[in-house]
């Protein structure tokens, strides 16, 4: 996702620009310092991460600078032309330009390009070009004429293909334009013929070129706004002939085709360039980046203080004159997505300021709050530290992760985030932790299809995270209904809100069984009930007879009888789970979550009647496999426990019972229910009479213990 | 070692007053424990916890308020309407004054100890200054509609907190009006139109007031504005006592369902300054009401109906885990409220207000080790003997011969003769006892039965002559002069030749009983004696101090003998001095000198000084009988304790003839069945 950053100024010295703005703004060999030359006498060396300059050499008054300042990268000297003809030659130590090294040439110098690791080239007006040291090794040798009368050269460019040097220079004569191609491993010099198409009479204002495999794609900004696109071939077919080339229309309508200062196209990859121009005929100037294969904006910055109409582009700083001053907007692409190319999106984060983690780490003391008298001093060794820290040649694996957060594709990701797991010791493990999830869930939020599924899982089985950690997980597992994801949430967070719990099983009950059988959830905690063997089943007494309690007198008889009238409904009932297996794994996973009732009832309220059917169907048969057990456990490894299945079905009563009533389909599980309660209050009454009983047998023993008031005993120390 | 026929004796049917109130000294480190009966005692808690002096009981006095001030000064308050101060030297009421104002309900000494506040039944909060030998009433605060049940002081002594019934009033001290009048809801557990009680109140620095009453709460309330802050409900029956440790972080409550909880002021989050009171810890410790709490600086101390003395101390304030680290539970007096008749086989039973006396069975039977053996004849109660008057009894004692029967309450002393005519007992009051023989604290006869040995409370020790049935007072040996300290222990040796009497701080006096002259005093110890006895034939006196120390000193030498310089340079095995009961009864096996038998609440021993003393590795209790091993071990791992804990808990145990024991234990099971029921609460649902 291409993105402009917040511009800076360079350098708040008035650069002497003229009504052409700047000659030009060239790399240097040490990156971040950039050689700045105005169409004066002056040539500037800016350090562009400290905004500041680092040098200025001028001419004598009299004397023009004609050609703008490059860096000879082999031998590091900074190589000027003055006058058309006066070549200089200096390095940083210099202080005076008429006391360096001087070459007077034969001709008229157009341009001097040079690129990393090659010697530069002069091209002279003529078209002519020469090696920097084979012309100084012979300075008043004869430059021959290449193009023709009236031919002006427009744009040049130089590159490096293949490790052959290609140079293209555009020429201009009589509306005509020409693109000539010198390759300097066969040193042929192929001539094109621009046509310009239907719109013969519009101005070409602006040139960029990029190479690719075969090619280098010209592209020109036409007076009439759009950008166009020639492909010239590297390898000519035929270099004697003269052959024409065809442009295409790559983008209509970048600026409007009415601006009053110039504008400018710079490429500034495979897929964008950047334009500069007023995108409205009123409207003030504006740099936007726009992707060419997609042809939409990608971001604009508005210059209101009107510019040169020319834009450099070295590295990742974009330079431009902006009023009067040289002004550098970082420019940073990102990986690209179809979601993110589809419009332009707003950029959330700032990704110079550093996301503050939302948790404490305990293991780290923090040392906040420790003596407020020493925060002063404190502050300064924080500073030490922090560049003792910045002074540390490696970028500590937390923050890498962090970046390919931001940036990488989803795949990437997952295996940083696994490489970073694996190691595991740091001990800003749970830092780290949290600022991941953090980072990937605003992520999410900031592209709908961003959804690293694989990564929060091995995150969230860490054991470090919790609910009030990132409360984002889960409302975004929620809204993609990722049941897997919010089982996994639900055992391992400690601190899920009633609302969210409910909201989860509002989720599992809704959803449909075949998109269930699709989902990968753990069914740990689910035994299949179909074919168990029960070693220690009870034997299913009809009656029970005990004292004080008679279940004939049961006022409930009669909802027996009618329940004895269909027997088979009931056993079938009781067997057959009434939620397919994945359903149930989920259910039980809302069975051992923690919760408050009180908070937890108002929400259950909301779940459709039919759900509360379902589930308490659920919860009744697991209670009746429950009670199959004599020691009133489920099977299976993690099984949701008595108490947990009561309170529930307590729970939802308490919360629909108007609703439950008045369905008919669930009148026969109230009636089992209402059953289920009465023989819970048998039991417990039972068991207090078991416990009288109890202490009144353990008093005999007591008095058979005690063997009266007095004995007479014999006892023998040893 | 020695087999014994041991008469286990269960029929001594004591059960202790409940507790009423606890007043903690962090001056001193005593804690004043006044129990129902209106007994007053004196715990030192820096020596081991030993109950090392008492105030006996009066029926009329039931004290509801217990407070020291002025540094050291104990006072109480009761129902009788009257407010007292003890002597704490003399062991008695130094003066009884009558508040006017109905029974008293509370009481509260000022943080500065120089005022006393007390509140009455008829609403009125008195306030009384405390002058260097009495107190004087000052003047009476605004009248309130009902009783004062709780008071509570400011800690810079600008106002107080009264709890009432149904509302607390919190009054300006300069002016005795009150300022805010603070409405208690009565809601309990849903609606309920019964009275809410206000059980206690604590005024804390802030200006908060905590209050607990019986509707189970634990409030908080802002004294300046008179609201309510803060609500816990914590019991479902009634709490009835508050305790806040001086430095205001953390306090206690006790519920009437045995639970004692513990709340503390602690941060919000961690690094913030901000603090709420949250409580902590629940104890389960008692069964019945907690009626009263106190909070030393290192423990919990609660007490209630159910007798026993709970001292929980607070592991994080404990800095070594040694003695002060471990739950105390304090359920018996440290002192023998039994006497034993060796002649006749007799066991005199002291109760608060009569004597029992019973004699022992007999049997012919024998047995090897743990058999009981089959009774010829059973254990007789010959006589019951009802005290006049409402007094406690302080102090009683059995002759040996069995035909003396000694007592005293606070204002008199009792003598009786019994005279036996085959199974009819016949009993004669000796009549005009001598005025200076009142008020003993305890009593001793000369193992011939022929002198009566007399500690009062002035200090002085009589000696009295018996002979046919009338007396003669031979001498007094009174207190060296400047001191009036009691003395609370004596032992007498069997020749009659010495008397020895301890006091509670000071060393052991022994006086010579022939030339009725002071004859040495054992070096003063930093503990607490807690029992002595002297040996016969040898004359060796030993003492057993509260810190388990025991001593072994020869009085014709002037000097401990070489056996107790030998344990003192080795030291007592650390599970001795981890025992947390002290000593109470040491005794004498009169065919073996070198076997010194002694015991405390949960075992007996006896130490054999021929054996070798046992070091910090070996065993020191050895439960089971050695069965196969053979003469040489068993020689080679003997040591000098023999302890037996088959009976506990045992509250007297002594040598009837060589070959046979008394024990008289008190199961704890038989003194809960005999209080009344606790709070029910239900084991299962429903």
């Amino acid at each position: 996702m291409a993105a402009l950053e917040e511009e800076f100024t360079l350098s708040s010295v008035v650069l002497s620009a003229g009504p052409e703005g700047l000659l030009g703004v060239e790399q240097s060999d040490k990156t971040d310092q950039f050689l700045v030359t105005d169409s004066g006498r002056t040539v500037i060396l800016y350090k562009v991460s400290d905004q500041k300059p680092l040098g200025s050499w001028s001419v004598k008054q009299g004397q023009i600078i004609t050609c703008p300042a490059v860096c000879n990268f082999q031998t590091g000297e900074y190589v000027v032309v003055h006058d058309n003809k006066v070549l200089r030659i200096w390095n940083n130590e210099d202080v005076n330009l008429d006391k360096v090294f001087k070459a007077t040439l034969s001709a008229e110098v157009y341009r001097i390009l040079s690129v990393q690791g090659t010697e530069p080239l002069v091209l002279f007006k003529e078209g002519a070009v020469r090696g920097l040291e084979a012309l100084l090794a012979d300075p008043q040798q004869k430059i021959e004429t290449v193009i023709s009368d009236e031919e002006v050269i427009k744009w040049t460019k130089f590159f490096i293909v293949f490790r052959h040097r290609v140079l293209i220079f555009i020429t201009e004569k009589h509306g005509n334009y020409f693109a000539y191609v010198q390759m300097f491993n066969s040193r042929i010099l192929t001539k094109y013929t621009l046509l310009l198409g239907q719109d013969e009479n519009s101005v070409v204002e602006s040139f960029t070129a990029s190479v690719d495999r075969k090619f280098i794609s010209l592209m020109s900004l036409s007076s009439d706004g759009c950008i166009y696109e020639t492909l010239i071939p590297i390898r000519p077919t035929d270099p004697e002939k003269n052959q024409s080339l065809v442009r295409s229309l790559l983008l209509k309508a970048v600026v409007s085709d009415n601006t009053q200062n110039g504008v400018a196209l710079t490429a500034l990859d495979q897929d964008h360039v950047a334009v500069l121009g007023s995108p409205l005929a009123a409207s003030k100037e504006c740099l936007s980046v726009w992707n060419i294969k997609f042809q939409t904006l990608q971001t604009s910055k508005e210059l209101s203080q009107g510019t040169s109409g020319q834009v450099w582009y070295y590295g990742e700083h974009l330079f431009m004159l902006h009023g009067k001053s040289l002004t550098v907007i970082p420019y940073k692409c990102e990986v690209s997505s179809l979601a993110g190319a589809l419009g332009k999106l707003k950029h959330s984060q700032d990704p110079g300021t550093h996301v503050v983690p939302h948790f404490v780490n305990w293991e780290t003391p923090q040392g906040c709050g420790l003596g407020f008298q020493n925060s002063e001093q404190s502050r300064r060794i924080l500073r030490r530290r922090k560049i003792e820290v910045s002074l540390q040649p490696e970028v500590p694996p937390s923050k890498q992760l962090l970046s390919t957060i931001m940036k990488d594709s989803e795949k990437h990701i997952e295996v940083e985030v696994r490489k970073f797991l694996a190691l595991k010791q740091t001990p800003d493990f749970h830092t780290v932790v949290g600022d991941t999830v953090t980072g990937l869930l605003e992520r999410c939020k900031a592209e709908p299809s961003f959804y690293p599924r694989n990564c929060l899982m091995q995150l969230i089985q860490t054991h470090v995270l919790s609910y009030s950690l990132c409360p984002d997980l889960m409302e975004i597992a929620l809204k993609k209904k990722d049941v897997q994801l919010l089982q996994l949430c639900l055992q391992q967070f400690p601190d899920i809100p009633e609302s969210v719990t409910c909201a989860c099983l509002k989720i599992f009950l809704s959803i449909g069984d075949d998109s269930l059988q699709e989902t990968d959830v753990s069914m740990e905690s689910v035994f299949d009930y179909s074919n168990s063997v029960h070693d220690e089943k009870m034997e299913e007494q009809t009656e029970i007879l005990q004292n004080g309690f008679n279940p004939e007198e049961d006022k409930c008889n009669n909802c027996d009888q009618e329940l004895n009238k269909k027997p088979q409904d009931e056993t079938k009932e009781s067997t057959s789970c009434p939620v397919v297996q994945k359903r149930a794994a989920l259910l039980n996973a809302i069975l051992h979550s923690a919760f408050s009732e009180t908070f937890l009832l108002p929400h259950l309220k909301d779940i459709p009647a039919q759900h509360i059917t379902l589930f308490l169907k659920y919860l009744y048969f697991l209670y009746l496999k429950c009670s199959e057990n004599a020691t009133m456990t489920l099977p299976g490894i993690h099984p949701p426990t008595l108490n947990q299945i009561m309170d529930w079905i307590c729970l939802l009563l308490d919360a629909n019972f108007t609703v439950v009533v008045m369905m008919p389909e669930a009148k026969r599980l109230l009636i089992n229910l209402y059953k289920l309660v009465k023989s819970q209050i048998t039991v417990y009454s039972e068991l207090n009479k078991i416990e009288v009983s109890f202490r009144e047998l353990q008093k005999l023993n007591q008095e058979k213990n005690n063997r009266g008031l007095y004995s007479i005993e014999v006892l023998e120390l040893f | 070692m020695g087999e014994f026929k041991v008469h286990r004796v269960r029929f001594f049917n004591y059960v202790p007053s409940g507790i009423r109130c606890v007043a903690y000294n962090n001056q001193s480190n005593r804690l004043a424990v006044s129990r129902t009966d209106g007994t007053v005692e004196i715990y030192n808690l820096s020596a081991n916890y030993f109950q090392e002096k008492f105030f006996p009981g009066h029926e009329s006095r039931a004290t509801e308020a217990l407070c020291w001030a002025e540094g050291q000064r104990l006072f109480s308050a009761g129902l009788n309407g009257e407010i007292m101060e003890y002597d704490l030297q003399a062991l008695n009421i130094k003066y009884a004054m009558d508040a006017f104002g109905g029974p008293i309900w509370s009481m509260a000494a000022s943080p500065s100890g120089s005022q006393l506040l007390v509140g009455c039944e008829d609403g009125s909060v008195k306030l009384f200054q405390i002058t260097p030998d009495k107190i004087q009433f000052e003047r009476n605060f605004d009248r309130q509609k009902s009783r004062i049940l709780s008071l509570s002081w400011h800690p810079s002594g600008t106002h107080i907190a009264a709890g009432s019934i149904d509302y607390i009033s919190v009054f300006d001290v300069k002016s005795g009006s009150a300022v805010h009048k603070m409405i208690v809801d009565r809601q309990y557990m849903g609606a309920s139109k019964r009275k809410c009680i206000v059980w206690g109140v604590a005024f804390l620095s802030d200006g908060t007031v905590i209050s607990v009453d019986s509707a189970g709460k634990v409030q908080f309330w802002d004294s300046a504005t008179g609201t309510l802050v803060k609500s816990h409900l914590i019991a479902n029956a009634d709490v009835q006592s508050i305790a806040v440790a001086d430095q205001e972080d953390s306090f206690v409550v006790g519920t009437a369902e045995g639970t004692v909880f513990h709340f503390q002021l602690v941060p919000v989050t961690s690094n913030s300054n901000e603090k709420q009171w949250v409580r902590t810890k629940p104890f389960q410790h008692h069964t019945h009401d907690v009626r009263t709490v106190a909070h030393s600086p290192t423990a919990l101390i609660s007490g209630g109906t159910d007798t026993h003395l709970v001292i929980r101390p607070l592991m994080e304030k404990v800095e070594v885990k040694n003695y002060d680290a471990a739950l105390r539970k304090i359920t018996f007096p440290h002192r023998c409220l039994i006497s034993c008749s060796k002649k006749r086989q007799l066991l005199l039973f002291q109760f608060a207000h009569h004597l029992e006396l019973w004699r022992l069975g007999s049997t012919v039977a024998t047995g090897k080790n743990g058999d009981t053996l089959p009774l010829s004849k059973n254990a007789d109660h010959l006589l019951h003997l009802k005290t006049k008057g409402p007094e406690n009894i302080i102090c009683s004692c059995i002759s040996p011969c069995g035909s003396w029967i000694a007592y005293s309450t606070v204002s008199r002393f009792f003598l009786y003769r019994l005279n036996y005519e085959h199974d009819n007992i016949s009993l004669k009051r000796v009549s005009k006892m001598p005025a200076f023989l009142r008020c003993a604290l305890q009593i001793l006869f000369s193992e011939d039965s022929t002198k009566l040995f007399v500690a009062s409370n002035q200090g002085a020790l009589h000696i009295v002559q018996l002979s046919g049935g009338s007396f003669k007072h031979l001498h007094a040996f009174q207190p060296q002069s400047g001191t009036v300290e009691a003395m609370c222990l004596l032992a007498v040796s069997p020749d009659g030749h010495w008397l020895a009497a301890s006091g509670t701080s000071a060393g052991v006096h022994v006086y010579d009983v022939k030339q009725l002259k002071l004859h040495c005093t054992v070096p003063a110890y930093n503990f607490p004696v807690t029992a002595m006895a002297i040996a016969p034939n040898t004359n060796n006196l030993v003492i057993a101090h509260s810190d388990q120390q025991v001593f072994e000193y020869s009085i014709p030498d002037k000097q401990y003998t070489d056996w107790s310089r030998t344990v003192q340079k080795q030291g007592f095995h650390h599970l001795w001095l981890q025992r947390d009961t002290p000593i109470t009864h040491i005794s004498f096996h009169p065919k073996r000198p070198m076997h010194i038998l002694l015991h405390d609440a949960y075992m007996f021993c006896i130490i054999d000084k021929s054996l070798p003393l046992p070091n910090d590795k070996t065993l020191l209790y050895n439960p089971f009988p050695p069965t196969n091993e053979s003469d040489v071990v068993r020689r080679r791992t003997a040591h000098a304790f023999k302890i037996s804990k088959i009976y506990k808990p045992l509250l007297f145990m002594d040598l009837l003839d060589e070959r046979t024991l008394v024990a008289v234990e008190r199961p704890l099971d038989d003194i809960i069945a005999q209080l009344p029921p606790p709070i029910k609460k239900k084991k299962f649902g429903t």
